[in-house]
């Protein structure tokens, strides 16, 4: 049991939490920029349990993987919430056309 | 056997990232963004984390997902004419994906320096078979309380906050 290097998780981790980025820079989506970001919050969280393995009394990691979890929870409502409301208000999802501040 | 579940989890989990990364259509993103997570729940369950991958399964799945494509679903494109052959798509201007390419993998080079570079040195004992629920529901009620607590506020200003935010949608209110 449990024969995984713990370097192996923290490179899928890394893997991961890089790719969440560069869609995070690369898509023109509100929505595709929240994926992005729901993908890096992942990452993390694979690192926190990874390093958790070796923590069985207290089991930090994983407590503060479940705080991510809700807070990640709680900033996808808010974000789809203003996303609808970006929306209502200037017709285009694009983050470059939502220039007002500008103006 | 438990290498082999690991690899092709992970493999499972890079692969739909970077179909999501190189995807036009942002539903196809969106379900592949479902297949990540259930890699990386996998992965939980592989770490001895079982309560945070059914957790991970319930909160990404069931509702961050559906919330993600409600929101596309809800923004979609007014002129249909133009987009009808190609719904749902994302631009990706040239130089933004420069730009993403350099960061991700400039990103992923540092970490992987770092990974290497940095040599762990643990004390404790390597996680044991036995269900992790027991320990999360003491210590979240015991030493973790008041995290506990401020994030139930949270939560509850999050559902106040998303529903008023939602709730009037035309400009002229």
């Amino acid at each position: 049991m449990n024969t995984i290097p713990l370097e192996h998780y923290l490179f899928v981790a890394a893997a991961l939490f890089s790719i969440g980025l560069a869609i995070a820079v690369t898509k023109r989506h509100f929505i595709g920029i929240l994926l992005g970001i729901e993908l890096m919050l992942n990452a993390v969280n694979l690192n926190l349990i990874a390093f958790s393995r070796h923590d069985p009394e207290k089991l930090s990691g994983q407590l503060f993987a479940l705080f991510v979890i809700v807070v990640a929870a709680a900033e996808v409502t808010v974000a789809l919430a203003i996303i609808l409301r970006v929306y209502g208000f200037f017709k285009t999802v694009d983050p470059d056309e939502v220039s007002e501040l500008k103006k | 056997m438990e290498a082999t579940a690991f690899y092709s989890f992970s493999i499972l989990a890079i692969a739909s990232a970077l179909f999501i990364l190189f995807s036009k259509n942002l539903i196809y993103a969106a379900f592949a963004l479902f297949m990540a997570f259930l890699g990386i729940a996998a992965l939980y369950v592989l770490a001895g984390a079982d309560f945070l991958a059914v957790t991970q399964i319930m909160v990404y799945v069931g509702g961050i997902l559906v919330l993600l494509i409600f929101g596309i679903m809800l923004t979609q494109k007014t002129n249909r004419q133009t987009v009808s052959s190609t719904p749902n798509r994302v631009e990706v201007e040239q130089s933004r994906g420069i730009q993403g390419f350099l960061v991700g993998t400039g990103v992923f080079a540092f970490l992987s320096y770092v990974i290497i570079s940095s040599q762990f040195k643990m004390t404790g004992d390597i996680i044991s078979s036995r269900s992790t629920i027991k320990t999360i529901g003491v210590e979240l009620m015991t030493s973790h309380l008041l995290p506990f607590e401020i994030a139930a506020i949270l939560l509850l200003v999050a559902l106040i906050g998303a529903a008023y935010l939602a709730l009037n949608r035309n400009p002229a209110s």
